[in-house]
């Protein structure tokens, strides 16, 4: 009776509801076959083929991942290799991947402040508190501790630090950008007043007394040892994607085809025997000096496990919701605070890391570090590799492949014999492009979802 | 009567323990539950909601009672009595002001009411906060929607509550669950459930919004202007969706101004005035004019909408 009064042109409750019982019957119509259309076009890919125009498909809509900076060191390689061959001789690539794992470290610290939309300026000066403490329990002017406790003492306060910033942005509220920059300063202090305090004769300068230390850098692998642990890693690598793959498929999932997945290990075996056999390659100039440095599995290690984290677990998956949406993640009962201090605390473990990195590089460390330029390269890392400074999107493999490029910058126009103040401009370039590809992509995204 | 349950919840203190139920107040043995409602559970159920039977469609999933709440010198509600029955989508309607917005929030835990009493399935409960109301089964689709334009579908659907295997994302069992939930919607056209919701249109991104309602049996999903920001072509699939949740079961309350949409969609109407229920009926006791003239004076001479025998609005 009410109906009598409506208005042409108006939704009748009959309209709906019988749209309705037409989609929850099991007869063919429109809705189903829209459905099954809708799963066909991407979810069902089976040949390369098509797996290959999807992929098109998403770069086109702004997801370029790893592209840019892969095509820019592909770049940078073939400029200095025509300048100067020996860029590409097996000892200068050692050297370069020796020289990128600090940036690629301290990279890595700053994704997990970045994927929060969040910053963390303090990196640079807290691997120096970390590297200290470490340095002196393991000289002889702080006991000659065994390495084991010398290295977890100062990854431990790194850690702390990292928490203490954390808590003091979530529970007080305060920007990161201050409390790191506070901290920037800070921490430098503590780690001058550490290594003045323990080196009173010889001029804010200790030395790596512990071999092992010393070795995490200049050490290397054996030859054997070294395939082995490169056949287990790739292999471990093939059978998770494989076994990934069936189980997709046996329980009726989309899995990328076969194909894709034989050229993934192949790539993967390319690799790892390219890496093998430049570090193989004797690179010494009087005795001989073969082997992977203990630092490239110790990079590895870390790309590794983060990856691991940020992908396959709970906390990796709300550090990405609140850097997405942080109001979203919220009232989907994530605790905020407790991720953003974690992945603040993950960050200062990192920074630890990379500090005892560095030090052992240098076989000392000194108090005249500079880890104002350090945190800008760790930045410049993340963000040159593809990590968005917005927040929610990036990888660790982006601050892996971005200190790479850092690290190719610095040492090819060493090679070259430039000046510190081309090189700080080529570097600055870099980022700038880098910033501009993550800007053009956010951009090209919204044009995307906006359609 | 009222008085008298009213009282005996109260010394309850968490109200959820009380023995003492509104159905047995009533002379309706909680046990008389309706076999029909079948919904899809997920591989991993969520503890306490599903397992139960329905209480009989006499008997309103969430009943308000005297419900006041002041913000300072205003009174927003000021004794708000509402049955929310399952199956059934129930309108909320009123001008701007109305407390519409503040009796959703009260419901969904956001705040507590001043006086009065809420029962869920004839228990007296307390909605503390925003999770409590979820536990429940409350869920409500944010204008915003809030969901994060940098995960995919399947990511948004579990967001906070994602199944593991060995302490490891079991991305597996989430994007079945989530394929089969959007699969039953099917008025879901995406291309892929792996895309990342930055991706989708409009009425996309309330459909996975409303498939994440489905999926975690919700009893009462609560619709905050659904259609106010949609295309005409989405706003009709979400109002499609709307009815779909009704006809599995579900209770659900739908806010909205267009009042095409609510004559179309809608089961109940309840017409919110300067925070008192103005009218409250079945929505073929109304007519879009009466439903205007009482979101804008409160009243109108036609009071029978509690009779059994519904007068034609048109004498009026």
């Amino acid at each position: 009776m009410s109906g009598s009064s409506r208005t042409p042109g108006e939704f009748t409750r009959e309209e709906v509801t019988s749209t309705t019982d037409r989609s929850a019957g099991s007869a063919p119509n429109t809705r189903a076959s829209e459905v099954a259309l809708a799963e066909g076009s991407e979810l069902m890919v089976n040949s390369l083929g098509e797996y290959v125009q999807a992929w098109v498909k998403r770069i086109r809509n702004g997801d370029s991942g790893v592209l840019p900076v892969l095509g820019g060191l592909i770049a940078i390689v073939i400029i200095f290799q025509v300048q100067n061959s020996l860029f590409l001789s097996a000892g200068n690539l050692v050297n370069l991947l020796v020289q990128g794992a600090v940036f690629v470290l301290l990279g890595m610290a700053e994704v997990f402040v970045l994927l929060l939309g969040e910053i963390d300026l303090s990196v640079g000066y807290v691997a120096g508190v970390g590297a200290a403490i470490t340095a002196i329990l393991a000289s002889p002017f702080g006991g000659s501790w065994p390495w084991w406790i010398a290295i977890a003492a100062g990854l431990a306060s790194t850690v702390f630090i990292g928490t203490l910033q954390g808590v003091l942005i979530t529970r007080l509220h305060l920007p990161s950008f201050v409390v790191t920059l506070a901290g920037l300063l800070g921490w430098e202090g503590v780690m001058l007043f550490l290594i003045d305090h323990a080196s009173p004769s010889s001029g804010g300068l200790i030395s790596i007394s512990n071999n092992i230390i010393y070795d995490l850098v200049n050490g290397n692998l054996n030859q054997v040892a070294g395939w082995v642990v490169m056949v287990l890693v790739v292999a471990l690598f093939a059978v998770s994607i494989v076994l990934r793959d069936h189980h997709r498929r046996s329980n009726g999932l989309a899995a990328p085809p076969p194909s894709l997945t034989a050229m993934k290990i192949a790539v993967a075996i390319a690799a790892g025997v390219a890496l093998l056999l430049v570090c193989d390659a004797n690179r010494g100039v009087s005795i001989p000096l073969r082997g992977v440095p203990w630092v490239v599995l110790i990079v590895l290690g870390f790309l590794g496990m983060w990856s691991f984290l940020l992908g396959r677990t709970r906390f990796g998956r709300y550090i990405y919701a609140i850097g997405g949406n942080a109001e979203a993640a919220r009232r989907a009962g994530i605790n905020l605070s407790r991720i953003r201090t974690t992945a603040f605390a993950l960050a200062g473990l990192t920074a630890g890391i990379a500090g005892i990195i560095y030090e052992s590089r240098l076989g000392s460390i000194s108090d005249n570090i500079d880890g104002g330029t350090l945190v800008l390269y760790a930045v410049a890392a993340a963000v040159i590799g593809g990590t968005s400074l917005f927040g929610g999107r990036g990888k660790m493999i982006h601050a892996v492949l971005g200190g790479i490029v850092i690290a190719a910058i610095y040492n090819g126009l060493g090679l070259l014999g430039v000046s510190a103040s081309t090189e700080y401009i080529v570097t600055a370039l870099v980022l700038l492009a880098a910033v501009t590809v993550d800007s053009m992509t956010r951009r090209g995204r919204a044009t995307t979802s906006a359609r | 009567m009222n008085e008298s349950f009213l009282e005996s919840a109260r010394p309850g203190g968490a109200g959820r323990a009380q023995k003492e139920t509104l159905a047995q107040l009533n002379g309706v043995s909680s046990d008389a539950k309706e076999p029909g409602v079948t919904r899809r559970s997920l591989g991993e159920p969520t503890e306490g909601l599903s397992g139960k039977g329905h209480l009989n469609e006499v008997e309103p999933l969430l009943s308000l009672r005297g419900i006041d709440k002041s913000f300072g010198p205003v009174q927003a509600l000021a004794g708000v009595d509402l049955d929310i029955p399952l199956g059934q989508v129930t309108a909320l309607v009123g001008d701007n002001g109305a407390g519409k917005s503040v009796l959703v929030k009260t419901i969904s835990g956001i705040w507590e009411p001043d006086d009065g009493q809420i029962f869920w399935e004839g228990r007296p409960v307390h909605i503390r906060n925003p999770k409590e109301a979820a536990e429940m089964g409350i869920t409500t689709v944010y204008q915003d929607l809030a969901l994060c334009d940098n995960l995919d579908i399947v990511q948004n659907m579990f967001l906070g509550r994602e199944p593991t295997r060995y302490r490891l994302l079991d991305e597996t069992a989430m994007e079945l669950a989530a394929k089969r939930t959007l699969a039953e919607l099917s008025v879901v056209t995406v291309r892929s459930i792996r895309q990342a919701v930055a991706s989708l249109s409009g009425g996309q991104r309330q459909a996975v919004a409303v498939g994440k309602a489905v999926m975690w049996n919700s009893k009462l999903v609560i619709f905050d202007e659904p259609t106010a920001a949609l295309a005409v072509s989405s706003a009709a699939m979400v109002l499609e969706l709307i009815r779909q949740l009704a006809s599995r079961g579900l209770a659900v309350i739908v806010i909205s101004h267009v009042l095409n949409e609510i004559f179309s969609v809608a089961d109940r109407i309840a017409v919110l005035h300067l925070g008192h229920i103005a009218a409250v009926g079945p929505i073929s006791e109304f007519d879009p004019q009466k439903v205007a003239t009482l979101m804008a004076t409160g009243t109108s001479s036609w009071s029978s909408h509690e009779s059994d025998s519904p007068s034609d609005p048109r004498e009026l």
